[in-house]
């Protein structure tokens, strides 16, 4: 079953706490070549059948209106994933 | 009319310009303060009216309370969700209407109104990434909404402030915008207890019918149970809305 996968990110200005805490967390771990991290969300649609444009089309207003607000976040991936 | 509360005023005489003023309190699965809610709009002398999130009847109520909680568990984004709720189109149509509904939305009702665009901005993690529960002194920034014209302009206020996403975040240019046409109805007062920009607590739309806030407002109304055991500034919000319904006149 094809999957439409959407990842949404919070915008480059918003500060990301989250993120922060998880920088901070690394170098405990010995990982410290990381200068930052950022935490996004993936979601993953499943079709049945065939993904069509409009169905993609469906998705990216999908992810406009309900995955992401778009005033703290960006879509900035929405592609078709063939299993 | 139970005998629950020190009332603020008895409006039930049918002479009373108040008689039958009714306040919507909405419950989506996962709201925790619509009874604190609506008892609050008992103490401030107006009939509690319960909205269901799923139903679209609005019940010719006056004036609505979106109150606090986790609807739908925060799942997607606080409010994500329970914005796309069938009662929150009705109350959005009817806040953006020439009527202009007075709509107050608290803690994760401000998370919900923000989401349905009725107000600016966002809200997401506080800074510190913990959850936070406190007495909080506000600062009334804009006394002349439909919730806080009770206030005096600049009154430094003391309501409870509970939650997990309570850090404000919005542009620059939106952030200006809010502050030259005084919609920043209430900013933290001393510490920032959220990284919250400009300090904000709470914005108010431009007709200043909506508002929202992250602390809570129901929960300071009665002595005994409010900050520091007797501090009820939030009664006022609930009175304000009633003041605003008959006019204006104190």
């Amino acid at each position: 079953m094809p999957r439409i996968v959407v990842d949404v990110m919070l915008k480059p200005e918003i500060l990301d706490p989250q993120g922060k805490a998880i920088a901070g967390a690394l170098p405990r771990l010995g990982f410290t070549s990381f200068e930052a991290v950022r935490q996004g969300k993936r979601f993953e649609l499943s079709v049945d059948g065939e993904v069509t444009e409009e169905i993609l089309a469906q998705a990216r207003e999908a992810a406009e209106t309900l995955l992401s607000n778009p005033v703290i976040e960006d879509v900035v991936n929405v592609e078709v994933v063939e299993d | 009319m139970s005998t629950e509360l020190p009332l603020i005023g008895d409006y039930s005489a049918p002479t009373n310009e108040l008689s039958g003023a009714r306040v919507g309190v909405v419950t989506f699965p996962g709201t925790l303060d619509d009874r604190d809610a609506a008892r609050a709009v008992r103490a401030s002398g107006a009939e509690a009216v319960s909205l269901w999130h799923a139903d679209t009847d609005l019940q010719d109520v006056d004036a609505v309370v979106i109150p606090g909680g986790f609807s739908y568990g925060d799942y997607l984004r606080a409010g994500a969700i329970s914005r796309f709720a069938p009662m929150m189109a009705k109350i959005a149509d009817a806040a953006n209407s020439d009527a202009k509904l007075p709509v107050l939305g608290i803690c994760n009702g401000f998370q919900i109104l923000t989401e349905s665009h009725l107000l600016p901005g966002s809200m997401i993690k506080n800074d510190h990434l913990k959850f936070i529960c406190r007495d909080q002194l506000l600062r009334v920034e804009n006394n002349q909404t439909a919730w806080t014209n009770g206030f005096e302009a600049g009154q430094e206020i003391t309501i409870v402030l509970k939650n997990q996403d309570g850090q404000y975040v919005a542009d620059e240019k939106t952030l200006d915008e809010l502050e030259a046409e005084n919609r920043i109805a209430f900013s933290y007062v001393g510490w920032n207890p959220n990284g919250s920009r400009r300090s904000i607590a709470g914005v108010s739309n431009k007709a200043g019918n909506v508002v929202g806030l992250m602390p809570h407002p129901e929960h300071a109304i009665e002595v005994g149970f409010g900050p520091d055991a007797r501090g009820t500034d939030g009664l006022t919000f609930f009175t304000s809305v009633l003041t605003h319904l008959v006019g204006g006149k104190k």
